[in-house]
């Protein structure tokens, strides 16, 4: 070797044990790259806190999600079964006022891409806010916007004679909504409920875009730092991803088993 | 208005698609405490119409409901209290699949009537028991026979006290043999005095336990007697074809 030796290359020469250094050259070389990569200078936190921020923004976005697409669902539903009917008065006016503003809600964010949107609240809407909020309300309000067309198809998937029963018992329009039909919505939906946060965490890869520091961003920096771009994107990003997702898949299927066995 | 008058249902009008479908066409009737008023005619003929209209699942597009006094087709009155008084069992159950038994039956005195868990599960038992289904208390509705899902729902529907009990052909969907245990339980209901307003195909049932039989066709009530009277002398030439049909 040389005179001119990397710090990276002469901690590594430094600490690696002799037997790995005289492994066949091809695997010395991985086992440098991996060094590299993840051991020197403490990189692998980066993809630490990279995965940290993943799954914040992923928790978080998903409960924005879940909260908005369930009211908004609501409010198609409610005007679609009722709307027409409904005499008018202000009752009518506001029910169809907030029906409008979901439709135009549902056609904006599922016609426009994530990506655009995240850029539009961090240079335009939220630009006081700090990235990993920002982050969250976009993932939010677009997973809300999915959310909700997955309720809807399930509510309307309900019976009608669920809420005819509910009703004739004296619940009121809201607490057979609440007790009878959004229960079994929810478990028809679930499934789907499940894809769309599988969705929800890949495509948070996007946040790299407002230098959010999350999973994928750790890649391309540790990438960029190093000229190393197979290891950290394949076993330090896509890797986990795929972990994540398979574990999440597992879960759910686990939970809509024991759903299952309590209606049998 | 007579003092046992429960319900008096005065020129009810349902229309639907504007006035071209005239489901109720002009009802007028009474229905008086303890009574059970069977209500017959051929399909179409408004029958599940006027039964939804009394318990306002369809909102009359004319005329007057007095439930115990009160205008219930007023927009001012709360439909949901009058609803707990009116008890409805539907031709095809309708009982919350996911929920057991106890919760169907339970879920709406503790939610609404505000009665403790204790009590309610209380009652429930002591009306599962009385139509011998006490054993499928955890049961849920995907485990029950069609006759076991009907007792259930008739059971669930009294577990609010009601003053009425209205059936929209209750025995309809539910195979020939489970017929009689539903029907078993409607009659020991009616021997107790509870009023019923019963539609039904079940001629049987008709003549054995009710008070007055509705004869309904396009929207109206054409003949209105007692059953002897209805099955063995007819008067209009509806109600004679519709007789022949099904008897
Ligand atoms: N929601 C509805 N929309 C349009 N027409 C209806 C509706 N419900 C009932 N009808 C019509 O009203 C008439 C009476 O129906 P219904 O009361 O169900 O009769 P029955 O129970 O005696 O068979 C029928 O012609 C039926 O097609
Ligand atoms: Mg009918």
């Amino acid at each position: 070797m040389g005179t001119q030796i990397s710090p990276v290359m002469a901690q590594w020469l430094d600490t690696a044990p002799q037997w790995i250094l005289d492994l066949p050259k091809g695997l010395s070389d991985f086992c440098y790259k991996i060094f590299k990569c993840f051991i020197f200078d403490d990189r692998y936190m980066m993809f630490v806190k990279g995965l940290g921020n993943t799954l914040i923004l992923t928790f978080f976005a998903l409960l924005i999600g879940i909260a908005l697409g369930v009211i908004v669902s609501l409010v198609r539903v409610t005007w679609d079964k009722n709307g027409l009917e409904m005499k008018s008065g202000p009752r009518k006016f506001f029910l169809g006022l907030a029906n409008l503003v979901c439709r135009i809600y549902l056609t904006v964010i599922r016609g426009t891409p994530v990506v655009v949107q995240i850029l539009i609240y961090y240079f335009v809407i939220m630009t006081s806010s700090d990235k990993i909020t920002t982050g969250i309300v976009a993932f939010g309000i677009n997973s809300g916007a999915y959310v909700a067309e997955i309720m809807r198809s399930g509510i309307m998937s309900i019976d009608g004679g669920q809420n005819e029963a509910g009703r004739s018992l004296g619940f009121g329009y809201v607490s057979t909504m609440r007790y009878i039909i959004l229960p079994q919505a929810f478990k028809n939906v679930l499934p789907a409920l499940a894809n769309e946060f599988i969705v929800l965490l890949k495509e948070t890869a996007v946040a790299g875009y407002i230098g959010l520091p999350d999973l994928a961003y750790a890649g391309s920096i540790i990438g960029g730092n190093t000229y190393e771009y197979l290891i950290p994107l394949v076993f330090g990003v896509a890797l986990v991803y795929l972990i994540l997702v398979m574990f999440f898949t597992w879960l759910v299927g686990r939970l809509e088993r024991r759903m299952r066995a309590n209606e049998r | 208005m007579n003092a046992s008058t429960l319900i008096k249902v005065n020129d009810l009008k349902k229309y639907y698609n504007g006035e071209k479908i005239k489901a109720l066409d002009g009802v007028t009737a009474e229905i008086l405490k303890g009574e059970v008023v069977v209500v017959i005619g051929p399909s179409g003929s408004g029958k599940s119409t006027f039964l939804r209209c009394l318990s306002l699942l369809e909102i009359p597009t004319d005329g007057h409901i007095l439930f115990n006094g009160t205008d219930i087709t007023d927009e001012k009155t709360d439909i949901n209290l009058h609803r707990q008084k009116m008890g409805m069992v539907f031709q095809h159950f309708n009982l919350f699949p996911h929920m057991t038994v106890l919760k169907n039956m339970t879920a709406a005195p503790i939610k609404i009537l505000k009665k403790s868990k204790a009590e309610a599960e209380a009652q429930a038992m002591a009306l599962l028991k009385r139509v011998g289904l006490e054993d499928r208390a955890n049961a849920y509705p995907s485990q029950l026979s069609g006759g076991q899902k009907q007792r259930i729902a008739i059971v669930r529907a009294l577990c609010m006290n009601p003053d009425v009990m209205l059936f929209d052909e209750p025995t309809s969907a539910l195979d020939p043999e489970m017929v009689g245990e539903v029907l078993d339980v409607m009659k020991q209901l009616a021997h107790e005095g509870m009023t019923m307003v019963v539609v039904t195909h079940e001629m049987g049932f008709a003549k054995e336990v009710g008070s007055r039989v509705i004869f309904m066709d396009e929207g109206k009530i054409v003949e209105e007697n007692s059953p002897a009277t209805i099955f063995e002398n007819p008067q209009s030439d509806r109600l004679k074809s519709f007789l022949a049909k099904v008897l």
